[in-house]
């Protein structure tokens, strides 16, 4: 029954898919408003019909009911209740009906935020994501149908895949990850819509998107710093990131959504980049779908097990699809999407912006090379190569630095051009911070050039952002007479937009700081111990195995080391690394051990031990300042929000500002700054320093 | 609309890309080339530690097998180790083959890969004996010959002393056997097409990868 409900969903999400794709392109084809109406209705009947069977699935799987294909593939009786309900995303077919849901929850919303909005934007948007959602209906009846019949009914399965029902962060990571990524399909069709309405010469719709493309982007960080950490967690190597193609299909669409978020600052501003934004926002959409292509077809190696079939094919079909489209559409209309302004000066913002795109973009360009190099050199050499970590590390740090140098000029430069007494006012705090932790580091005993430079550009920048703050909020507190925390609160509020990008900003330099500190000065020790015995570490750090211990659980057997960890001899603190044996599989799955301070932590892996408990085998692993890439993704998920947040209160004070502006105009409540770089509130030029002439606005 | 863009744009960035994943869809990543099959098997000379059960196969400890001297008569060689978990999924199909074909002339053995004997002797036991001997290979130079990738790896070497099929992974007993006829009644049809026709990489069979981790990761 919960079978037949499930898959009938879906069935009819995709004629409702179908229909309301016809209805809404004959309409706005045909200049039928009713048909256009009609036609998107269907976005809110198939998030109805996608909740239902996602709904289904997580009662069938809740309820064992092996007839469900899914289920009999990853349900287990003796799996405790939350993993078997977070097993929705823990294989192939549960995890493209996830996507599937997420992404008609999306367009739902798109279309209920944007249902007053004149125009056809919107409903060829709407089109688009009906595309979309066809396609992982289609998928969905077709090589990845989680409501396949098991017949006879199996009497139990075999449970989620060990790994993924080992960590808290399983439940986490995914979902995430699926915001993050589906969501960049909304720009995807905000572009597609703007291309074929036409609007796509206005700057609107890149407002429209930017803040689309700004949730989306927080949700992926977060759930790439979530993925990094359930590696770190789970996987017992001590490190975060590989390079893996996996890693990496959900880092290239970061990265191109990254550049899109600074350059539609400059299309905003001074009318420029349009082209490029199209571009970039298309792109990103396509390396989300390439990404997927990639770790579903199989067809590149990657240390995770892949699941092939024909779902390949459909993928690869669909590609093929949007990259025609997107390219057609594009290049077609690239005559419209000309700039308005130019550059006027090296040393202005939009310069830094232009560098920071440069980068981001050459960045995305050795990413996806990295990860499809294996491909082209079997295609063209006909070897088989593999492209680890050494490439992607040789290639993209110097490219880390430089964006971290960029990081703290950009937020420090005003638009349009700096005078040289402006920028050496600007710089010279910074500089100094910069050449003090070299100063510093080299004197530590640090020679790595690159490690060296990265810290010093993460001080550099993390002076340059907070600077911001610091001066918005003197200003204010002079110009308002208000107390430093009002000034504060109230400086951001006025302008979340640009105080929560520093704010992301300042989470960067976290992330990027933790990385290079864990990565220059992590120490690795292994010993065999009899309980009882002590392993110096490093310093006065010594770990002292207490006891070995078994135990059975439903689902496996867990074997247990208890760990003291001694500092100078006193017990500071107990570990407990294990070993988890599933009855699914012959591997046991090692579940570390993690003491985190500030400083950073102590990693401890049960490497091995005798079955008669009489030694076992630890690794330590020191990773110094590894907590600060957790909390630096925070800090850049809360800097989006604040960025993202709907202000109710400027957008009317916007629209009071320009209205007198353009008197015959009649204001939209989303539209204040039409003209590039013209109807800019004084607050917004209020970043920089109040001595300094700010710029014509 | 500027169809002349759109056209070229499509031509030169889009197709090459699909081109390029289409070509994707046909390989196999998990395939590693290997020289080996139809080619000379590299031969060896290596000491038997483990004797074997099987009353045919059985051979003295300490006794050396050469390779060379197996000319004429087909020959399994299987790297395996004690700490090497997929070892005991073949453990089983290994032997009941080996003793299978044993009266038919065919011989197994097993070559111990970076271990030691005594874990090699205790894993035996635990497993509950195995037909054919087992021999070790010092500093493991057979297994760099045979360009070992992992245990276990089997090596099938035919009557004229070619590698007539590599197994990457465990291997199962059908396979093996359905592998062993085939070559038994070749080498009586000696028509047979000749090691020069057979591909690089067509004698290379890949155990099947369990679906796994994928879908959480998009």
């Amino acid at each position: 029954m919960t079978r037949i409900l499930g898959l009938a969903s879906i069935w009819i999400a995709l004629v409702m898919s179908v229909y309301g794709i016809i209805a809404a392109v004959i309409g706005l084809t045909r200049k039928r408003p009713a048909f256009v109406v009609g036609g998107m209705q269907a976005v809110y009947v198939n998030f109805a019909l996608l909740t239902l069977s996602t709904a289904a699935m997580v009662y069938a799987l809740v309820t064992h009911d092996f007839s469900v294909g899914y289920v009999a593939q990853v349900g287990s009786r003796s799996t405790p209740v939350f993993y078997t309900v977070i097993s929705l995303w823990g294989a192939l077919e549960g995890s493209i009906l996830f996507w599937g849901w997420v992404l008609a929850m999306y367009s739902a919303v798109v279309v209920w935020t944007n249902r007053k909005r004149a125009g056809d934007l919107v409903p060829w948007a709407a089109v688009a994501l009906m595309t979309v959602c066809l396609f992982f209906c289609i998928l969905m009846v077709g090589p990845a149908n989680p409501w396949g019949l098991v017949s006879p009914t199996p009497a139990d399965g075999p449970g989620p895949n060990p790994l993924l029902q080992n960590h808290i962060l399983m439940a986490v990571h995914p979902p995430l990850l699926y915001l993050g990524y589906v969501g960049m399909t909304v720009p995807f069709a905000f572009a597609v819509g703007a291309l074929l309405s036409g609007e796509i010469q206005s700057d609107d719709w890149i407002r429209l998107t930017r803040r689309w493309t700004l949730s989306a982007w927080a949700f992926l960080s977060l759930a790439i710093v979530a993925g990094m950490w359930w590696s770190y967690e789970v996987l017992g190597w001590g490190g975060y990131w590989a390079w893996d193609p996996v890693e990496n299909a959900s880092f290239m669409p970061w990265l191109t959504a990254t550049a899109f978020l600074h350059s539609a600052m400059v299309q905003e501003r001074r009318g420029m980049l349009k082209l490029w934004n199209v571009n970039l926002i298309v792109s990103t959409f396509l390396l989300t779908m390439l990404g997927t292509f990639l770790t579903r077809s199989g067809i590149i190696s990657s240390v995770h097990a892949f699941t092939t079939g024909t779902i390949g094919y459909y993928f690869l079909g669909f590609i093929t699809l949007c990259i025609v489209v997107s390219l057609v559409l594009v290049a077609g209309n690239s005559e419209k999407l000309r700039s308005d302004g130019q550059l006027d000066s090296a040393a202005s913002r939009e310069t830094v912006f232009l560098f920071n795109n440069l980068f981001l973009t050459g960045f995305t360009f050795v990413v996806v090379l990295g990860t499809l190099f294996p491909l082209v050199a079997e295609a063209f050499k006909g070897v088989k190569v593999t492209v680890g970590a050494p490439f992607f590390n040789k290639m993209t740090i110097p490219i880390c630095v430089a964006l971290l140098f960029l990081m703290g000029v950009g937020p420090a430069l005003p638009w349009k051009a700096a005078s040289r007494e402006q920028l050496r006012t600007v710089f010279i705090l910074p500089g100094s911070v910069a050449v003090l932790i070299a100063t510093l580091a080299l004197a530590l005993g640090m020679r790595d050039g690159y490690g060296i430079a990265a810290f010093a550009f993460a001080g550099f920048a993390l002076v340059c952002n907070l600077r911001e703050y610091a001066i918005g909020t003197r200003a204010r507190m002079r110009a308002h007479g208000e107390a430093l925390p009002v000034a504060f609160v109230r400086l951001v509020g006025a302008n979340r937009r640009r105080y929560g990008g520093f704010l992301a900003h300042i989470g960067i330099i976290t992330i990027a700081a933790g990385v290079t500190a864990s990565s220059s000065f992590r120490f690795e020790r292994e010993a065999t111990l009899k309980p009882g015995q002590i392993m110096p570490v490093k310093g006065d750090l010594s770990v002292r195995l207490k006891t070995l211990w078994g135990k059975d659980e439903p689902q496996r057997q867990v074997v247990g080391a208890d760990v003291e960890i001694l500092r100078g001899g006193t017990v500071v603190g107990m570990l407990d690394p294990r070993m988890n044996f599933y009855r699914s599989q012959d591997q046991p799955v090692p579940t570390p051990a993690v003491r985190s301070r500030p400083t950073g932590d102590v990693y401890i892996n049960l490497m091995a031990f005798t079955p008669d408990g009489q030694s076992a085998t630890l690794r330590v692993i020191l990773e110094p300042f590894v907590p600060w890439i957790w909390f630096g993704g925070l800090v850049v998920a809360f800097g989006a929000v604040v960025s993202a947040w709907p202000s109710a209160r400027r957008a009317a004070r916007r629209v009071e500002y320009t209205a007198p502006q353009r008197a015959t105009a009649r204001p939209s409540p989303v539209s204040g700054t039409s003209f590039p770089g013209a109807a800019m509130p004084m607050t917004q030029a209020s970043g920089l320093p109040p001595s300094l002439p700010s710029n014509p606005a | 609309m500027n169809w002349k863009r759109a056209l070229l744009s499509t031509a030169l960035i889009g197709a090459p890309l699909v081109a390029l994943l289409t070509y994707g869809m046909t390989r196999d990543p998990h395939s590693i080339p290997s020289p080996l099959p139809g080619r000379d098997a590299p031969v060896f000379t290596r000491a038997v530690f483990a004797p074997g059960a099987d009353s045919v196969l059985r051979l003295p400890v300490g006794d050396s097998v050469r390779l060379a001297a197996h000319r004429g008569e087909i020959v399994v060689v299987n790297f395996w180790a004690s700490w090497c978990l997929a070892c005991r999924d073949e453990h089983l199909d290994l032997s009941q083959t080996a003793s299978a074909f044993a009266q038919k002339g065919v011989h197994f053995y097993g070559l111990l890969y970076n271990d030691q004997e005594k874990n090699g002797l205790r894993w035996i036991s635990d497993m509950g004996g195995q037909a054919y001997p087992a021999l070790s290979d010092p500093g493991a130079r057979t297994a760099i010959d045979y360009g070992l990738y992992g245990v276990p790896e089997t090596f099938v070497v035919d009557q004229r002393g070619l590698v007539a099929r590599k197994f990457i992974g465990p291997v199962n007993a059908l396979q093996l056997s359905a592998l062993l006829d085939s070559l038994l009644v070749a080498n009586q049809d000696s028509t047979r097409v000749g090691p020069a026709n057979i591909p690089p990489d067509a004698g290379v069979t890949r155990p099947v990868v369990p679906a796994a981790a994928d879908a959480a990761k998009p």
